[in-house]
């Protein structure tokens, strides 16, 4: 390789922005050297295991752990009354509220976590649990969200009971967290009363769980000598729990080293703080040994996080021919026992204010109610960026309403209503400023893609044979257009904690012109080792193949605020362009001094300067690194390194157009997806395989939302659905081949133009198949079926509208 | 507790241990053999995280105790590419068809894949889809995992053609 290779194979080496690069973290997954949490393994090592609540609302009367205490291997019992002296029985959330590490005095959810026993090993640990006899009195339990405000409803938080003011405002009851509110009232309200046509449907998104296939888990050493803490953990914002950690036990920050490696996914489950993670390092500190702690699968799904329990009445005014003039809503948000949301600070909806969607709606308004029931805490962001996924399926479901009741098409009634591509930056009536879009080219692509006018044609066609009796089965068409906002996020808007949403990248290049790049962020599955060094090796010229990227480690990365509500390309991709570009313009002054000309004298190619005009007179990247470490300019510090804290301008605002075909069998209610076609805008495309993968995942997922997840609860707070028999998710079996498809609508705003993708296909999707199910039903009186469209659900359903017997 | 002693072939290799009754298979695999490839994703047999191939069977080897696998040959993703370091064809068509993407499941899909393809060497993709329903993966759709299999079908067969 040399100046006379061409440009083409000088570019093909790079495997830069836009190469289907494969996988460098694949070399050890596939042999089975992936290095997760449980995987790792210390010296002396104890394990913890929890005593959890059987009742969803009690008080706790005793707790006998002698039985346990004797029990040969086991090294602590720790309750409450132990936690209080160092002050650690409550732990800050990330929404500003408190949440307890072991419960004290009460429980407010079943699975909550009331004794932790730390063991010689896992087995003397969960023997341990099991002699462990806690004595409660049941108290009433709150289930049901919309009665959490009734004046008799039973009084749950005690701890905060005389607070009249949460993190985000005015407490209006005792079991309320907050009232949120967005946009222009008395316009939208004044829209409403001169409407021609209204709808109003109460559209609940049902309580459901990321769930990973890797649950989560946490080694904690503490080296009481030096007084230094390493945390493992699966943390998908490792630096965020390194501080935390730190305002917690109290420990300076520069003692604190936090380490996440390996990631078996993420989907949001992996950005709170749990008190596993906190009872490991007070197991360590207490014993001076390290303490594993992994939860199983049945306290994953009942006990760390869950997602959505939005219940969302959207309303739309629209004149008689179409033209969208107005949106409200009301959504009740149920969070549990604790607000363990994760939003930025200011936003207790998270940025559910996209609910306008891709539709130029004049005026709008937006209020939530927080408000805590006897479930599990979270509120996490399951594959979507904070409520972006509750506030698609709002909208989408509520257009489909509404061209129902127009006796319009959806697809037409959504063209009808787009931004037009002209608009951008398109100022929203609930205050986002969308960056860029082209909604039309991608809704005609999409519609001409899968031939959907013949579509509708057979649809009539088989309603036609269904109202007739001679067939019992209907097809749905489900249309879906999404927007998402993504990209957390501009400082201005979003911190957590007070820290800003920025994040970073750190280059140093090695004189042989290989280098290591670090960053704030860190992958759960998404390849960042992989991406990140495209981008790099594009901006540098650099081949990737020569770029090592790590992330997860707090002593070595910079800080940064980690990976969800995909911001890692964004923000993290986005730091990785401007850190390559101020290697980059070092080099451009060492080529100058090398060749002796002025540094404006010289272009940029591919890998390397050359003298504008001459560019048989180059050097490239690899002799630029070796003379950066023995001959740059006078003056210049030696060495080739750069570091970049990005805090984005804005979000950036990918969006896409989905089509899902749906046959549904009355008699049975049994759903079988025939076709789903996904397009997909995320601005520039960095890795078309990654990106499809990434979409064939997260339409996966909505899938299983969609069509089965639920994590509810029976009257007395039992929490129902938390094992692998009861949660839904999809096999190889049921789910359907993806067909997927792009346009390409560079971000105005981003050094390369990039969006992010990973949760496009989740926001996106369970619209799709909601509207796809419901479609079917809609011109036989069905008007919206609440999800999860599970076979008994959706017979039931058609028996309620007379279809079944 | 009173231990066992067991002896049982791993990836071609006699092992004897001294185990509990009640140690788990994947316990004893990962822990006292340092063969972490197997996963653990739910300890209840649903997600197949934990698949290995035990006397010519999958088995998920969280709802096996070690003690069962007295005598047994067992073979484990750490079993699978050549002593020089080739990757067997499985692994490469997880890597060529991006058939991974956390890869957690993969040691247990990729397991699973092997044993499929003893019994059926060329599956159509149902098949492929049939016969990994009992691994779960929450990445990638199972779209790609179907691809790589195949990927590794098509280099069994001519390999065993040219042998």
């Amino acid at each position: 390789m040399n100046e006379h290779t061409p440009i083409s194979e000088r570019t093909a080496k790079l495997e830069g922005i836009g190469c289907k690069r494969k996988r460098v973290e694949d070399i050890r997954f596939v042999q089975g050297k992936g290095n997760y949490v449980d995987d790792i393994v210390l010296p002396g090592m104890l394990f913890g295991d929890f005593v959890r609540s059987p009742y969803a609302h009690a008080r706790i009367k005793a707790i006998h752990k002698e039985a346990a205490l004797a029990l040969p291997g086991v090294k602590a019992v720790l309750t409450a009354a132990d936690l209080i002296p160092l002050n650690l029985h409550y732990m800050p959330t990330l929404a500003g509220d408190v949440q307890a590490v072991l419960a004290h005095e009460k429980v407010l959810f079943q699975n909550q976590e009331v004794v932790f026993v730390i063991a010689t090993d896992r087995y003397i640990a969960a023997d341990a649990v099991e002699l462990i006899e806690v004595e409660y009195e049941e108290l009433p339990p709150l289930v049901d969200p919309f009665k959490a405000m009734a004046p008799d409803a039973p009084l749950l938080r005690e701890d905060i009971k005389d607070k009249a003011s949460g993190a985000h405002g005015p407490r209006k009851h005792h079991n309320h967290i907050f009232t949120w509110a967005v946009g222009d009232k008395p316009s939208t309200d004044a829209a409403f009363a001169g409407a021609a046509v209204t709808v109003k449907e109460l559209i609940s998104y049902q309580r459901c769980h990321p769930c990973p296939m890797e649950t989560c888990a946490s080694v904690a050493s503490m080296d009481k000598i030096n007084g230094e803490l390493t945390l493992w953990g699966t943390f998908q914002a490792p630096h965020v729990v390194r501080t935390v950690a730190s305002l917690i036990a109290g420990i300076p920050e520069h003692k604190i080293r936090v380490i996440a490696p390996d990631i078996g996914g993420g989907f949001g489950n992996k950005v709170g703080v749990y008190p596993g993670y906190v009872m490991s390092v007070v197991g360590s500190i207490v014993l001076g040994k390290p303490v594993k702690w992994v939860e199983d699968r049945i306290e994953n799904l009942s006990a760390t996080a869950f997602a959505r329990d939005y219940h969302m009445t959207g309303e739309l005014a629209a004149t008689s021919d179409g033209r969208i003039t107005a949106l409200r809503a009301h959504v009740l948000a149920d969070h549990g026992a604790f607000d363990a949301c994760a939003d930025p600070t200011k936003f207790p909806a998270g940025l559910f204010h996209i609910c306008t969607g891709s539709y130029d709606i004049p005026v709008a308004h937006v209020e939530v109610d927080g408000v805590y029931t006897n479930k599990a805490p979270g509120g996490v962001a399951y594959r979507c960026s904070f409520r972006v996924t509750e506030a698609a399926y709002m909208i989408e479901r509520l257009v489909d309403i509404l061209a129902q009741k127009l006796g319009m098409d959806a697809a037409e009634l959504r063209s009808k209503n787009f931004i037009q591509t002209a608009q951008f930056p398109y100022k929203s009536a609930l205050g986002w400023e969308y960056d860029s879009g082209d909604y039309p080219t991608a809704m005609n692509k999409v519609l001409g893609a899968v031939g959907y006018d013949a579509l509708r044609a057979e649809q009539a066609q088989m309603l036609a044979d269904f109202k007739a009796g001679t067939s019992r089965k209907l097809m749905g068409i489900g249309v879906s257009f999404f927007t998402e906002i993504v990209g957390a996020g501009p400082s201005k808007n979003c911190d957590i904690l007070g820290i800003g949403m920025f994040d970073s990248c750190e280059i140093r290049v090695h004189p042989t012109g290989s280098a290591i790049a670090r960053l704030g962020t860190k992958s759960q599955g998404q390849g960042h080792e992989t991406t990140y060094a495209q981008i790099l090796a594009t901006e540098t010229g650099i081949p990737a193949d020569m770029i090592t990227i790590e992330e997860g480690d707090t002593d070595t990365a910079p800080y940064g605020l980690g990976t969800y509500g995909s911001r890692s390309t964004p923000v993290a991709g986005a730091a990785c362009s401007r850190a390559g570009k101020k290697v980059r313009q070092k080099a451009q002054m060492i080529a100058a001094h090398l060749l002796e000309v002025h540094h404006d004298d010289l272009e940029w190619d591919v890998d390397g300067f050359q003298i504008k005009g001459l560019p048989e007179r180059r050097k490239s990247m690899k002799e630029l690194a070796w003379a950066a470490y023995n001959d740059v300019p006078p003056g210049m510090e030696m060495g080739l390194e750069a570091v970049d804290y990005y805090d984005p301008p804005n979000f950036t605002f990918p969006f896409g157009a989905y089509i899902c075909v749906a046959e549904i069998d009355v008699e049975t209610g049994e759903t079988k997806i025939r076709r789903f076609y996904a397009l997909d805008d995320c601005g520039t495309r960095i890795n078309p395989m990654i990106i499809e993968g990434q979409v064939h995942g997260g339409l996966t997922e909505a899938f299983g939302i969609a069509m089965g997840q639920i994590i509810d609860y029976d009257e007395t707070g039992n929490v129902r659905g938390a094992s692998f028999m009861d949660y839904f998710l999809p096999t190889a079996v049921e789910t359907p081949y993806w067909e997927t498809d792009y346009t390409e609508t560079p971000s105005p705003h981003h050094p390369i133009g990039a969006k992010g993708v990973g949760e496009s296909p989740n926001v996106g999707g369970v619209p799709a198949f909601s509207n796809a199910v419901n479609d079917a039903f809609a011109k036989l009186g069905g008007v919206h079926m609440q999800m999860p469209h599970t076979a008994p659900r959706v017979w039931n359903y058609a028996k309620g509208l007379g279809l079944v017997s | 507790m009173v231990k066992k002693l067991i002896s049982l072939i791993v990836n071609g290799e006699t092992v004897e241990r001294a185990v509990e009754d009640r140690t788990l298979l994947i316990h004893f695999l990962r822990e006292d053999l340092a063969l972490k490839g197997a996963h653990i994703g739910c300890e209840t047999t649903h997600c197949g995280a934990c698949t290995v191939d035990m006397n010519g069977r999958s088995v998920k080897s969280c709802t096996i105790f070690a003690v069962q696998a007295e005598g047994a040959r067992i073979r484990t993703i750490e079993g699978m590419a050549e002593a020089d370091g080739t990757l067997h064809p499985l692994q490469e068509g997880f890597r060529q068809e991006h058939g991974l993407q956390c890869g957690y499941c993969t040691p247990g899909m990729i397991m699973r894949a092997h044993r499929l393809l003893q019994e059926n060497p060329n599956p159509s993709d149902d098949e492929i889809r049939m016969g990994i329903a009992g691994n779960l993966c929450r990445c990638t759709g199972y779209q790609n995992i179907v691809k790589a299999i195949r990927h590794a079908a098509g280099k069994l067969q001519v390999r065993e053609a040219a042998e």
